[in-house]
């Protein structure tokens, strides 16, 4: 359906989007994942024609974007981060206008308007100035319009920024609907909304693609090292003997608590063998309480989090990429930089549960 | 195209630029009838429009600003470029949308003569041919105005760009009969000229090795032609800014002469301009 080969974009010395390779078949929820200023927004640009790219082939349904815009761009909606509205329309007006552009006939544009007004909800509002609608209408209406023409593919750029909690869900539910027949990638940076309503995934950070793939095969990679915390009363010489001897165990670290003697451990497992019983049972050989004992499997947000860390040089080509995602990236990452990371989950969590409730 | 076209043509009556725009020239060719025509007893309806065509400088800004300053402001120029539409469709749309509010005033004005004709003899041919050359002068002024709106964000700043253009071409012969017409005046006039370009074209490209080429296409030729040949360069600005001067064009017509190279030269301003709009409006995408 689309196909991006190599694409690169520069601005002055800034490289915002390196090398770029994916494709994206018919019928399936794409999500585009990645932190703010990861070049999501500028690679969805260039996909629908918004902006040139330095280098690199975009190709929408057999049409090279620079070479045959017209007929690439009728395959398309698009919904930019701030959705291009005229404020002095009715959603009616505008997106009758919008019918038009998109070479529909008068007859056709005036039906199509009727229904996608209907699928988004906005009948009630169709006639009211778009300056005094809500944003979570105004969003409503950028959807629509991307949905007028009848394109084959749906592209989003963060949709549900700044919406109410009821406002996310609903936003949520029509992408889901629209995902029934259509191909739709919607960009975000929140982890839970990307699992909420895609089926595929593509993390991108810092420019680079470092993640392609479902969201079961993603799963199932990230939870090949769960993580367990344990608090035990030991000293630290104890703890390590008798933990890195464990089957299972990949790496720890340490921290002291406020109680007297008590370390905080938290150990990588491997996902193939749990270790708590063999733990339990060594500490106890050693005459060394454990407190408190969690295990934790690896959730996506973990890995999204690990892939699109800031601080890590990313590889820029794909069978790198592809090499370091199945494998060698998990052993190599380090858990140094823990306290930029509990950041980012506080903010996203907050997200999350705005969407969930 | 015609999407564009409906569109802005109502934007401008759903805001007050579209009124504000007409009324004032209505309003002005109201007063000049009446001072010229009615007072002074002329049944000329040529004075009328060549004394009219200065109120172009002030509401032609007034129509112009918004065109395309106002998508950028608003983020809509995305939705332009995402939908399937040619750049030349965009820029044309919105050019054709201003020709047509343009045009109603115009229509209006048109029916003056037949009411002065009660009172005289009217030159319908001189009169019409006039009115033609004036609505090709607003269009080609709309064209250039609408270049400065292409060129930022900010409507005022479009408006201000504008008027100061426009004013500069109204006053154009005035600033040229400032100049004297000795060679070696009009020699360095015309370098001057030659490095502001150079300098334009190293803003645009921000290729230093191209400005300087474009440079030296300018100056060399004018050095050689100076040093060879220095009585060619005798009043040669002066006349450079005559004969482009959008304005004193227009005078022919009073004199009832049909002036032809005055309609080509506007339609070349027009097409000149257009074209720098949509390259414009392209290279956007290529920031």
């Amino acid at each position: 359906m689309i196909e991006v080969k190599n694409l690169t974009k520069k601005y002055g010395n800034h490289l915002a989007v390196k090398g770029i390779s994916f494709t994206v078949e018919e019928g399936h929820i794409y999500g585009f994942l990645g932190p703010n200023g990861a070049g999501k927004s500028t690679t969805m640009n260039i996909i629908t024609g918004c902006l040139a790219a330095t280098s690199g082939n975009v190709t929408i349904d057999g049409h090279d974007i620079y070479e045959e815009p017209l007929e690439a761009k009728r395959c398309i909606g698009y919904l930019p981060e701030q959705p291009p509205l005229y404020f002095d329309m009715t959603p009616f007006e505008y997106l009758m206008f919008v019918a038009e552009a998109k070479g529909i006939d008068y007859e056709s544009a005036f039906r199509q308007t009727r229904e996608v007004i209907e699928a988004t909800r906005l009948t009630e509002h169709q006639n009211r100035l778009i300056r005094n609608l809500s944003k979570g209408y105004k969003q409503r209406v950028g959807i629509a319009q991307a949905m007028l023409g009848n394109p084959k593919v749906i592209i989003l750029d963060e949709p549900t920024v700044g919406l109410d909690p009821k406002q996310i869900i609903e936003i949520r539910d029509l992408i889901r609907e629209l995902g029934r027949d259509k191909t739709i990638i919607l960009s975000s940076h929140i982890m839970q909304e990307v699992q909420a309503v895609c089926d595929r995934v593509m993390i991108i950070s810092n420019g680079n693609l470092v993640a392609s793939d479902n969201i079961e095969n993603l799963e199932s990679l990230v939870s090949r090292t769960n993580k367990l915390h344990i608090s035990v009363r030991c000293d630290e010489e104890t703890a390590e003997e008798v933990l890195m001897a464990i089957n299972g165990v990949e790496r720890m670290s340490m921290m002291h608590t406020k109680d007297e003697g008590v370390l905080d451990i938290t150990l990588d497992t491997d996902r193939a063998y749990d270790p708590r019983d063999d733990i339990f049972f060594a500490m106890a050989d050693r005459r060394c309480a454990i407190i408190a004992m969690r295990y934790e499997e690896s959730t996506l947000e973990d890995i999204f989090l690990r892939l699109t860390d800031s601080d890590r040089e990313v590889p820029a080509s794909e069978e790198e990429t592809e090499k370091e995602i199945f494998g060698v990236d998990l052993e190599r990452t380090e858990y140094t930089s823990q306290f930029s990371t509990a950041g980012y989950s506080i903010e996203d969590d907050e997200n999350g549960k705005g969407g969930e409730e | 195209m015609a999407a564009i076209f409906k569109k802005e043509f109502k934007a401008y009556f759903m805001n007050m630029s579209g009124y504000v725009f007409m009324a004032f020239l209505l309003l002005f060719a109201g007063i000049y009838v009446t001072a010229i025509n009615l007072k002074s007893g002329y049944a000329s309806f040529e004075y009328t429009l060549s004394s009219m065509s200065m109120v172009f400088i002030f509401i032609i800004p007034i129509l112009t600003m918004r065109s395309i300053a106002e998508e950028r402001h608003s983020r809509t120029d995305q939705l332009l470029y995402s939908l399937p539409l040619r750049v030349s469709d965009i820029v044309l749309g919105k050019f054709l949308a201003m020709l047509a509010v343009l045009a109603i005033p115009v229509a209006i004005m048109s029916g003056y003569p037949l009411i002065l004709s009660a009172f005289g003899t009217v030159h319908y041919t001189a009169c019409y041919g006039a009115m033609l050359a004036f609505f090709l002068l607003g269009a080609a002024l709309i064209a250039i105005c609408m270049f400065m709106s292409a060129l930022t964000e900010s409507q005022i700043i479009a408006a201000v760009l504008s008027f100061g253009v426009l004013l500069v071409a109204y006053l154009m012969s005035g600033i040229a009969s400032l100049i004297p017409s000795t060679a070696i005046v009009s020699f360095f006039a015309l370098i001057v000229v030659s490095i502001v370009l150079a300098a334009i074209v190293w803003l645009l490209t921000k290729n230093p090795v191209v400005a300087l080429v474009a440079a030296a296409i300018c100056i060399i030729p004018l050095s050689l032609l100076y040093y060879f040949n220095s009585s060619v360069f005798a009043g040669l600005f002066q006349e450079l800014l005559n004969t482009l001067s959008l304005f004193d064009r227009f005078d022919n017509f009073i004199y009832g002469i049909f002036d032809v190279t005055a309609l080509v030269y506007y339609i070349s301003v027009i097409v000149f301009f257009l074209f720098l709009t949509m390259q414009s409006v392209e290279k956007r995408r290529w920031s």
